[in-house]
């Protein structure tokens, strides 16, 4: 994840070296703007349109970014959230997700989302979901982050780790019944 | 040695459905709002809908992107258009921009299946309908997109069309009334989202005739 501008966090799954260039067209986007110096600033939603562009024609080129970006941002108190895929399908919605996270956590979020969730709650909603994936998505990892974005500007906060339980019985002593060679 | 495929396309279809009549004065442009991939829904609220001009608007299903960029494409030359000519462009010349537009990637083509209504300079409804290459024909109604199959016989045994082959041409606009004509709509829809898995979620009717543009929203299944 990487904020850029004073509204806006994208965060990328996929190949971290062409996330990376992103983010290197970004703070050039993001330069140019701030030359400007016309008060005026990026939000979020000309960011995304921007990556959806950038996105699509390097599909048109057969040299796609092999990445999924999620783009979120508030500007002028105007909460957004976006996506865009390697191949530039892009659209907005109230609950996004990437690559395992469509199939497992969406549908929870469908469920539980609503439009006055606190922050709080909102974390709760999103650590739910990411225990799913960590329990079943064979290639996830026990370390998190979250990135708060409001009026007052994006906050990332420290990775941390979520509890977890695998003294499931039937996962004792896995080979009792079938003695294999390790 | 067998040769290597590319395991990567550069297409993706999202589904959806899109349908248009015309009518002597009005005409009807629908398309449901859900957006897929494969077995999953992307998002239930997105509109495959757009304004091209004053009397005249697009619906198109098929690859997300290359509509919209398809889309930008359409509504940039417009703007031209209007700089050039100070006036709106009309529907059946619109209609001819699409065409070309469609057959210049003729061999990368958009994946883009679309139907074009609106009203013709003197106040009529028209309907176009293309594929994906550019390929089109003026009709009086028309459906395209993963529902089409299951809409157009249903349309086609309501709306009676005559056959193109007549001479003299006769018209294909219906003789239904505006209420009617969306009321036959919804009926259509609510028949695609039953059987067809991309179809669903919300349908999005935009209605053109004298007084101007208006929109209507229908709730489907939503599963």
């Amino acid at each position: 994840m990487k904020p850029f501008g004073k509204h806006s966090l994208l965060g990328a799954s996929g190949e971290i070296s062409d996330f990376q260039e992103i983010l290197h067209y970004l703070d050039e986007l993001i330069l140019y703007d701030n030359m400007w110096d016309d008060g005026n600033s990026l939000g979020p939603k000309e960011v995304h349109n921007y990556l959806t562009r950038v996105m699509y024609n390097r599909r048109n080129k057969f040299n796609p970014l092999w990445n999924s970006l999620v783009l979120g941002g508030v500007k002028n108190g105007n909460k957004y959230l976006g996506t865009v895929s390697m191949i530039g399908v892009n659209f907005e919605d109230n609950h996004v997700a990437t690559g395992f996270g469509n199939h497992l956590a969406r549908p929870i979020l469908r469920q539980e989302w609503h439009e006055n969730l606190s922050f709080e709650d909102g974390v709760k909603l999103l650590e739910k979901c990411m225990h799913v994936l960590l329990y079943r998505d064979r290639s996830a990892v026990n370390k998190l982050q979250i990135a708060k974005i409001t009026k007052e500007g994006v906050t990332i906060h420290q990775p941390y780790s979520l509890k977890t339980y695998w003294e499931v019985s039937a996962f004792e002593n896995p080979a009792q019944g079938a003695i294999g060679s390790w | 040695m067998p040769k290597e495929q590319a395991n990567w396309s550069p297409y993706d279809n999202n589904g959806g459905s899109c349908v248009a009549v015309a009518g002597a004065d009005y005409c009807v442009i629908a398309a449901d709002t859900r957006m897929s991939t494969g077995y999953n829904i992307l998002t239930r609220d997105y509109s495959k809908i757009c304004k091209l001009a004053d009397k005249c608007v697009m619906a198109s299903s098929g690859f997300q992107a290359d509509v919209k960029a398809l889309q930008k494409h359409l509504a940039a030359r417009h703007l031209i258009y209007q700089h050039q000519h100070n006036k709106q462009m009309s529907c059946p010349a619109m209609a001819q921009l699409l065409s070309n537009t469609l057959y210049y990637k003729r061999f990368f083509p958009y994946y883009s299946f679309n139907v074009l209504g609106g009203l013709d300079n003197e106040g009529k409804g028209c309907v176009f309908t293309y594929d994906a290459v550019g390929s089109y024909e003026k009709v009086g109604y028309s459906s395209q997109g993963s529902g089409s199959t299951l809409i157009m016989p249903f349309l086609d045994n309501q709306l009676k069309s005559p056959s193109p082959l007549l001479l003299p041409a006769q018209d294909a606009v219906t003789p239904l009334a505006e209420a009617e004509a969306i009321d036959l709509v919804k009926t259509v829809f609510a028949l695609a989202s039953e059987r067809d898995i991309y179809t669903g979620d919300k349908l999005e009717i935009v209605v053109i005739n004298a007084d101007g543009i208006r929109r209507e929203y229908m709730d489907l299944r939503k599963d």
